[in-house]
């Protein structure tokens, strides 16, 4: 006789960003199985790309996430200008900071206050926290607004954003037209710090994970575009040997592809990574910060991956202010650029994580190949594991609690695959008679 | 920064999904064709962005593509400015924190502007990289027609 099924549906007809599905067998208190299942547009992009002029490459990839399109662009620019040799300093680099810190507060502020904070204070959205809570919700969306400007005025535009291109920039702003940005941002200020201290207070599951860790490290910076690839497990490599320590299976369940670390396994990307790898580059604002909220140099509660992202929100911040205090007129928005036979490789951190891309050039300059690694796919086992864990720590629950705390979980890491609200179709055995 | 503009128009959608694009394809349409002092814009759908947009104007026209179960190609309008929107029609949006919700939160947190109506588009197909289906192209010219009306009257 088959085994008593119970099945949990929610309603994701109406979402096409992402949704997701777990299901899990429980036996006399256990769990035997459990796999997470991300249903991600098929890989559309990496095929659209061949054949393409490298010069498109920006504009096709920002298509790819509504909430992260200058992740996409940024990891396509940096792996095209490799594979023709070139780099780009100065101003123009700053530039790319600066358009890198709006989408982190834009994307980190919709997550912390949006998302995740509803999970921890017990309302079932966004809607009905902002009912209960209206100042606090109000605190985030001017400190998200900031996020939208920056990206507006260095990308040209809130959708699909195209001022940014190999090389550098289409066109370049002005000192004077930063001056409404700083004073926003000054404005702002205060906000993000009181994220960090709003969010220290909420009440953290115990749960503590033994990630290996996987972020980029540069000599002197947080990161954003450059540094080495680097781990807890030790690995140490430039982004061009990505490819030799990270391997893609495609898993049957999943149109996703599920990266792991070549004979080892499962890791992490993301803020909890960013911050673990990357704590003693942190300046001291925000490293104070951190202390303050109860932050250690490492964090493995994947539930305070709420507060490293406010920790992470007030140094974009900062770090915005720094650039446009410093920032100097570059000669030209490019450099100049000669097509060349060559492959390329570039790693950047978009707000949830690594994003990998990989190029191979003719010599005329047209994409032969293209490879994209989404932080989604790098991150879906350590998601798995996270969710058998929690699943473990609370079989007492109902399955609708049970749902809840799952999709809890998930928004630990991902805001795209959890954008909704109701987002996880949970199918939980817990064998015959339970 | 700048004064807000008294009535904004707000086409949502990701203008490479097929009849996702529905949105972004009636803001275009629209331009130049409506009283000085309407601000058309073109936006993902991100609900926080919408009410960035919104913040300030007297009245705001959502137009947006939607999974109802209405034939393709149908147009709802949807008056939010009093009541919520609709739970039948909570759904309406392709994207996951979408339009409903950011009229519902700019509600809750008295940031909704005065007059507030949506125009959600049903549609058909959603695939990468498609075009309208003609059903819905065919909506996307009725929806723009309806709305030159409509605001028209307001101004």
């Amino acid at each position: 006789m088959a085994a008593k099924t119970k099945t949990i549906k929610t309603d994701y007809l109406a979402r096409i960003e992402g949704e997701a599905a777990f299901k899990v067998v429980v036996r006399d208190g256990a769990v035997r199985s459990a796999e997470f299942k991300v249903f991600e547009p098929p890989r559309f992009f990496e095929a659209l790309l061949r054949g393409r002029a490298f010069g498109e490459a920006p504009d096709i990839t920002s298509r790819i996430c509504g909430i992260c399109p200058i992740a996409y662009q940024m990891s396509a620019v940096h792996a095209i200008e490799a594979a023709l040799g070139v780099t780009v300093g100065g101003p123009l680099r700053e530039l790319r900071r600066l358009i890198y810190c709006g989408e982190w507060i834009e994307s980190h502020t919709l997550h912390v206050y949006l998302l995740h904070a509803p999970d921890f204070l017990g309302f079932d959205s966004a809607i009905h926290m902002a009912r209960a809570h209206g100042e606090t919700v109000k605190r985030g969306l001017a400190l998200k607004k900031v996020g939208n400007d920056i990206v507006n005025l260095l990308g040209g535009r809130e959708i699909h954003p195209i001022n940014v291109r190999v090389g550098g920039f289409y066109r370049v702003p002005r000192r004077r037209e930063f001056a409404p940005l700083a004073e926003a941002l000054k404005r702002v200020r205060d906000i993000a710090l009181d994220t960090v201290r709003w969010t220290s207070k909420l009440d953290f599951p115990d749960l503590e994970r033994d990630y290996e860790y996987v972020s980029l490290r540069h000599p002197d910076e947080y990161p954003f575009n450059e540094g080495r690839i680097v781990s807890t497990g030790g690995i140490d490599i430039a982004a061009s040997e990505y490819a030799q320590h990270f391997e893609e299976v495609h898993v049957k369940r999943s149109t996703a592809l599920q990266s792991r670390i070549v004979g080892r396994g499962a890791y992490l990307t993301g803020p909890l990574a960013r911050y673990s790898l990357n704590f003693d580059r942190l300046p001291p604002a925000a490293r104070q910060a951190a202390k303050e909220a109860g932050l250690g140099p490492v964090c493995t509660n994947p539930y305070r991956s709420i507060v490293v992202r406010a920790v992470e929100t007030l140094y974009a911040v900062d770090e915005a202010l720094r650039i446009i205090a410093d920032y100097q007129e570059p000669d030209r928005p490019a450099v100049a650029l000669e097509p060349r036979a060559g492959i390329g490789c570039a790693a950047t951190e978009a707000p949830r994580g690594m994003l990998w891309h990989r190029y191979r050039l003719e010599a005329d300059g047209s994409i032969a190949e293209a490879r994209i690694v989404p932080p989604t796919s790098q991150n879906q086992p350590s998601i798995e594991g996270d969710l058998r864990a929690c699943v473990e720590s609370s079989l007492d629950l109902d399955d609708e609690a049970l749902r809840l705390r799952c999709e809890q979980t998930i928004r630990n890491h991902d805001p795209c695959i959890s954008c909704s609200t109701h987002f996880l179709r949970l199918e939980i055995d817990r064998g015959q008679g339970a | 920064m700048s004064a807000p503009p008294r009535c904004v128009v707000l086409g949502v959608g990701n203008p490479d999904r097929g009849d996702d694009a529905a949105g972004p394809i009636v803001a275009r349409a629209l331009r130049g064709r409506l009283p000085d002092g309407v601000a058309v814009i073109e936006g993902s759908g991100e609900a926080t962005a919408l009410i960035a947009h919104m913040d300030g104007a007297a009245a705001v026209f959502l137009i947006d593509a939607c999974v109802s179960g209405a034939p393709p190609g149908t147009v709802h309008r949807v008056d939010a400015s009093a009541a919520p929107v609709p739970e039948r029609l909570r759904g309406l949006t392709t994207h996951g924190f979408g339009v409903a919700a950011a009229v519902e939160l700019a509600r809750a947190v008295g940031q909704l502007p005065p007059r507030c109506v949506i125009y959600a588009i049903e549609g058909a197909a959603f695939e990468t990289g498609a075009a309208l289906s003609p059903a819905v192209a065919a909506a996307a010219a009725e929806a723009a027609r309806a709305l030159c009306a409509e605001i028209g009257q307001t101004e």
